[in-house]
């Protein structure tokens, strides 16, 4: 069967699983950025906290994905099969590229500037609100897109632990050695990848200041 | 204490300029002042520094490169505590004081001018009012006000961004934004140090004038005989961190210092100028 006969007899099935991926994807990253952007808020004045968490972040980055997977199922409350361990393992994931960012987008701005800011009599909350946090704005959505790339890319692997999503092709299609059925899962993927990079790299731009 | 002395909406600059000058106390006074990064004498940036600035004089802090001019001018708003002796601004020692409230009374200009990138023109210059709450009305005509009083045209540069603007513009803006609350001292750490030759005689010729008007309380940080000679009211040489002479600008020129003489050795006449 041709990839594109499987592709017209799947359609509604291909579709459910790209749906079922883009939320999984959704969700994890409304987590990852909802820490990662936090916590690097938090560890600019706070060099300890940074280097335990940028280094925590870092060691999840290193675990192989398959392995991150089957490391979480034995975990009680966040572990188990299906969905719920599989974002806990895409949050671990995502986390790297917004926290180093997030940090790196807010120390990263002209001394000149912060001198400034401080001795016009700012307080350091004023100074992270409204002079750091938007000069780093467009650094932290610059991680936040690798975040979102690297995401749709280890979601597929989250098949292996029974939460859907493209992946359940690409599995099925390796053990079918079918390439028509892995294609169904990894186009659309690609697809979602560059679908996403195009639209955060947009924004990205629109963001940045001269 | 006076309470007449109080900004209020429309006061003009030359009128608080008197109340500045009129003040009996001095506006800054350094006593036995040593800084260092790790509290070691022997590596102190400033040593044993006493230094009294009257309220509306244009102090000059002269040096070369390292000598602590800096450091004296952040010992002044609290960007640095001294290790020993004490500063006082108004009568109160800096320790004292709550060092936002301190900041928001003292004007700081500096080299890059550092203006915030995402800030307009009128943004930037209505920093201080922003944080001190005025009301936008006031705050409007106070931004208007002072960027007349700097040379740019509110109409044309209010709503531009520092990085559609020129070095000497920016400039502008910065001496702009230290002046929106009125505060009654003035701290410049090179100002014009970076501009090109043509623009910075320009600025330092306006700034001279606008200075006398302001009668504000100034201390200007240089490396620039010429530019020290031109604004001071008084020139205060340092030299690795101490101070070596402390003179009126004619006078100064006269001291028999090594260092002084070494600056005014600077001063070389234009090449093909006749003697």
């Amino acid at each position: 069967m041709s990839p594109f006969t499987f592709f017209l007899e799947h359609r509604a099935e291909i579709l459910e699983a790209t749906a079922t991926h883009l939320s999984l994807v959704l969700i994890a990253m409304a987590f990852a950025i909802a820490i990662g952007v936090p916590l690097g808020m938090l560890v600019v004045h706070r060099p300890a906290l940074r280097n335990l968490a940028l280094g925590l972040a870092s060691i999840f980055q290193t675990i192989p994905s398959l392995a991150l997977f089957g490391f979480l199922i034995p975990i009680p409350f966040i572990g188990g099969i299906g969905r719920r361990t599989a974002i806990v393992a895409l949050v671990l994931y995502a986390l790297l590229p917004i926290l180093r960012n997030t940090y790196v987008g807010l120390t990263g701005i002209d001394p000149a500037v912060l001198e400034a800011a401080e001795a016009m009599g700012m307080t350091q909350s004023q100074i992270l609100w409204r002079v750091r946090l938007p000069l780093a704005r467009a650094v932290i959505l610059a991680g936040i897109r690798t975040a979102t790339i690297i995401t749709i890319g280890v979601a597929t692997i989250a098949a292996a632990i029974g939460a859907g999503g493209l992946g359940t092709f690409i599995f099925r299609g390796v053990a079918m050695v079918s390439d028509a059925v892995i294609l169904a899962g990894a186009i659309p993927a690609a697809l979602l990848a560059i679908a996403a990079d195009l639209l955060l790299g947009w924004l990205e731009r629109r963001l940045k200041i001269s | 204490m006076t309470y007449d002395v109080l900004p209020q909406r429309g006061v003009s600059i030359e009128m608080n300029a008197k109340t500045a000058s009129e003040a009996a106390e001095p506006a800054i006074q350094f006593r036995n002042v040593t800084y260092s990064i790790n509290g070691s004498a022997a590596q102190a940036i400033v040593s044993d520094i006493a230094l009294t600035v009257s309220a509306g004089e244009t102090l000059v802090l002269l040096g070369r490169s390292g000598s602590g001019k800096t450091t004296l001018l952040k010992l002044v708003n609290r960007l640095l505590l001294p290790a020993s002796g004490q500063v006082l601004v108004q009568g109160r020692a800096t320790s004292d004081w709550d060092p936002i409230r301190l900041r928001r009374g003292i004007g700081y200009v500096i080299q890059d001018a550092g203006l915030f990138p995402h800030f307009t023109v009128a943004q930037n210059v209505a920093l201080v009012p922003s944080l001190e709450k005025w009301d936008r009305c006031r705050t409007a005509v106070r931004v208007g006000e002072l960027m007349t009083l700097v040379g740019l045209d509110p109409g044309e540069y209010a709503d531009r961004h520092p990085h559609e603007l020129s070095g000497g513009q920016r400039q502008r803006v910065g001496v702009a934004r230290a002046l929106a609350a009125d505060p009654p001292i003035l701290l410049m750490d090179e100002p014009f140090g970076a501009l090109d030759p043509v623009t910075r005689a320009e600025l330092q010729r306006e700034f001279s004038a606008l200075a006398r008007r302001l009668g504000k309380t100034i201390v200007f940080v240089t490396h620039d005989l010429r530019e020290a000679l031109l604004l001071a009211s008084r020139i205060v040489l340092l030299e690795k961190g101490r101070i070596v002479a402390a003179a009126p600008p004619q006078e100064f020129l006269r001291i028999q210092h090594p260092e002084v003489q070494a600056f005014t050795s600077s001063l070389v006449p234009l090449p093909g100028a006749s003697a």
